[in-house]
């Protein structure tokens, strides 16, 4: 790929990449989140076409402006979301819209079963094609689109997060498997965050930032340190800035996790949260901070552990017993948990205390207006009309709508999951300043982020969760860089 | 190669293998069980004779027909709520087409009275992204006043003899013609969704329309073809109707829309798509058939039986919804 151009609207995302890949290496692709990758995938997949700028699959330039056209320059993908349909069995799946049919002219599943199994005995794996793939676990389904891709004769496979959801001996099996493909010359694009994925698995490495590559070279040569110090870069003085708040070190212990474990990754989570601290949550995606915050606002049961606020174990059986302890959660996904997106600013803030304005047994709205209204005002919310549907304004006022509604049930501990996931700049700044200003008013805040330079600027403490433990925990103080944080979360660092 | 961890990786075991799947064989215990059940208590009245079999398959022929258009439709995750109409107006436009200009030309109209239909319905639906259920819904009132408006709500009668031999009102020696045309239907539509490429697009497109897309299918086509194929299907089931009965009336059809749905999710076909059962389908609207049959011998009146069947088929739904 030379001089790859993509640009949305007026917007270059992708400002003239250059990237080659070789026939029987793995080559890693790294980047912060908005950095390009995506982008770059998918312009080779075909979902994007390139503005300017070639791409030349074995030499001979190829012109890529379809799914179908990535499939005949011999380009895979393993996709993230996995892109298979689970009512139908694995060989089905496999030569899905390329049917192996017989002399009749119909479909032919044996001679698919027997093609597909042919495609696993030379992978070493083995799976059942007549198998529905929704009976198979999730490292199986990647399996099965591995194999797609090889049915289609793909010399270079695409895989985008391939362990996010894998345990970790699937991980070494799907590492086995990688070895494999190299030696029979498949080239793999190896999308990752985690350093020691790609220094297991990568021959080379290209860095992507802000659309441009700043790193391309042989992985041995380089330490985890450079790659990181590659993919941050050299941030610019930022609004996000930590400010020490002077906490009391005496001030009582609010919630409590002694041990806790579920039946969804989290194995050992113990930690305590003071009133009016924020606590910082950091780790990799799988970590298991999500499950814990799920446990913590009742919406999951713990298998093993203690939990207990002020000094006195609780067992929440639902999210409305953890809401009446004074818990509130800010999910992390704003558009699918956190909002009826059809439904007007002033309803959903209205949600969660409906029986605040009722006068009599009815809905008041002049009740109604005044809470909108003070509520609009105090998180400057910035809604040209608040009867209007929240899903007309931006991520980022969408997002203060979230925690406006949740602050405003009083709780005196507030759960939140990447509560700025595509937020921007101004209304981050914002947003952390709102959590600071709830904090100190002797409130505690849990706060799950994996954008560093966030977590650094509003945490007084930060705990790191490792493979469903938490496994470092970490005075403010401790952290001198974001480098040295993420060579932590990365397991690099002693 | 095999290395010793590719010895030691774990097997794959799919409970769902060897565990009984309660939601696509339920059907066929509760028309066993039923079946028995008539058996014994209905014997005297019948029920058993070779004359009410037959008589079972007449009445649930045009449900069966448009049942196997209809699994189609819902293994795409989409409905359509308006085959009855389409049955009637076509019923109603063959009889006068037949009537005015001969033979050919009548069948010829009432097939693409359903294919117009069907035609519009998926044009909508996958065009204009317009959710199936208020286009058909839509449809249903649409064709349903269109066949009571050209008709004046007058019954049509049909003067051609060798339409209704072919249309249901004739025999082939023992075989009532109705149960041929049953049986054609489902073995087309087996055929098509168990062995051609368009059932795999068809499962594939209900199952997950992401990938479907991703795999270079073009969703939006089979949801049109789904549809229109619905919509004939519905226009031979009105033909049948207009022959069995010998007139075509715009009331021909009317109610069936939720019968041949029934039938379709009995059977097993998940209203959620991704899942398309053609033999549990018309073993679903034979039981439909099997129930209303019981239920007159037994001398229930016309809401008794309302009241059971509701009651039955509420039951057989809750198992099958069983893990």
């Amino acid at each position: 790929m030379r001089g790859i151009v993509k640009s949305f609207g007026s917007v270059e995302v992708l400002k003239s990449v250059d990237m080659d890949i070789v026939a029987g290496e793995v080559h890693a692709l790294a980047g912060e989140n908005g950095a390009g990758k995506s982008t770059l995938m998918k312009v080779l997949q075909g979902v994007h076409p390139i503005t300017s700028g070639t791409i030349e699959v074995a030499g001979q330039p190829v012109v890529i402006r379809t799914t179908a056209d990535a499939e005949r320059a011999g380009i895979g993908m393993v996709f993230q979301e996995f892109s298979l349909i689970p009512s139908m069995t694995v060989a089905q799946n496999i030569f899905l819209n390329r049917e192996v049919r017989g002399r009749s002219g119909l479909v032919d599943d044996r001679a698919a079963e027997r093609a597909a199994r042919a495609i696993f005995d030379g992978l070493g794996v083995t799976i059942d094609p007549r198998a529905r793939v929704e009976t198979l676990g999730t490292a199986y389904w990647q399996l099965v689109e591995i194999a797609k891709a090889l049915a289609k004769n793909a010399s270079v496979l695409v895989m985008d997060e391939p362990t996010a959801s894998l345990a970790k001996h699937e991980v070494e099996n799907l590492f086995e498997l990688i070895d494999k493909l190299k030696s029979r010359g498949i080239a793999i694009v190896y999308i990752s965050h985690r350093m020691d994925e790609i220094r297991r698995v990568a021959d080379r490495i290209t860095v992507l930032r802000d659309g441009r590559v700043v790193l391309a070279a042989g992985v041995a040569q380089l330490t985890a340190a450079e790659i990181i110090e590659a993919i941050i870069g050299r941030r610019l003085a930022s609004d996000l800035v930590y400010r020490d708040r002077q906490l009391a070190a005496d001030a009582p212990i609010l919630l409590e996790a002694t041990n806790i474990g579920s039946d969804r990754v989290l194995k050992s989570v113990s930690l305590t949260i003071r009133a009016g601290e924020i606590v910082g949550l950091a780790g990799l995606m799988g970590s298991g901070r999500t499950e814990f915050a799920r446990v913590v606002a009742g919406m999951d049961r713990p298998t093993q552990g203690t939990l207990s606020i002020d000094g006195k174990p609780v067992r929440f059986s639902t999210p409305i017993a953890a809401q009446r302890a004074g818990i509130a959660l800010i999910p992390e996904d704003r558009r699918d948990q956190g909002l009826v997106l059809d439904h007007s600013v002033s309803d959903n803030l209205a949600l969660p205390v409906l029986d605040r304005v009722k006068s009599g047994a009815f809905l008041s709205i002049s009740k109604l207006r005044e809470l909108t209204n003070q509520l609009v005002t105090r998180f400057d919310v910035k809604v040209a009309d608040p009867f209007a549907p929240v899903s007309r304004l931006s991520g980022g006022n969408q997002q203060k709508v979230v925690v406006a509604k949740w602050i405003n049930t009083r709780p005196r501990l507030l759960v939140m999951d990447e509560p700025t996931s595509g937020v921007d700049i101004g209304t981050k700044t914002e947003i952390l300043d709102i959590v600071r200003a709830f904090a100190s008013e002797g409130n505690a805040v849990l706060f799950i982020s994996s954008e560093l330079p966030e977590l650094l600027a509003v945490a007084d403490r930060i705990i790191v969760f490792r493979e469903g433990r938490s496994d470092r925990e970490l005075n403010r103080d401790d952290v001198a860089s974001e480098e040295q944080l993420q060579l932590i979360i990365q397991g690099e660092a002693a | 190669m095999s290395s010793p961890t590719t010895a030691t990786r774990p097997s794959l075991i799919s409970p769902a293998v060897t565990r009984f799947d309660w939601r696509s064989n339920v059907i066929y215990i509760a028309f066993v069980v039923v079946f028995i059940l008539f058996a014994i208590f209905l014997s005297s009245d019948g029920f058993l004779s070779a004359n009410n079999m037959l008589n079972i398959v007449r009445q649930t022929a045009t449900i069966s027909i448009m049942a196997v258009a209809m699994t189609f439709v819902i293994a795409t995750a989409e409905i359509d709520l308006s085959v009855g109409s389409i049955a009637g107006l076509a019923s109603v436009v063959t009889a006068m087409a037949t009537t005015q200009w001969g033979l050919v030309p009548g069948i010829i109209a009432g097939l693409l009275s359903g294919a117009a239909i069907g035609a519009i319905n998926g044009g909508l639906v996958a065009l204009l992204k317009v959710p199936s259920f208020l286009v058909t819904l839509g449809m249903l009132g649409l064709a349903a006043g269109l066949a009571q408006w050209i008709t004046s709500s007058a019954p049509q009668p049909i003067g051609n003899t060798l339409y209704v031999q072919i249309f249901g009102g004739g025999d082939f020696g023992p075989i009532p013609g109705l149960l041929v045309w049953t049986v054609v239907a489902v073995a087309i539509g087996w055929i098509a969704m168990n062995r051609t490429s368009f059932g795999r697009r068809v499962l594939a497109t209900g199952g997950n329309p992401t990938a479907a897309a991703y795999t270079g299918i073009s969703t939006a086509r089979i949801k049109f073809t789904v549809l229109l194929l619905s919509g004939i299907a519905a226009a031979i089931a009105g033909m049948l109707y207009a022959g069995r009965l010998e007139s075509g009336r715009f009331q021909w059809g009317q109610g069936d829309e939720l019968t041949v749905i029934a039938a379709v999710i009995l059977g097993g076909t998940s209203l959620f798509g991704g899942r398309g059962a053609i033999i549990g389908t018309l073993v679903g609207s034979l039981f439909m058939g099997l129930i209303n049959n019981g239920l007159i011998l037994a001398g229930l009146d016309v809401a008794q039986q309302s009241v059971v069947r509701g009651a039955i088929i509420i039951a057989a739904v809750a198992l099958s919804r069983k893990k």
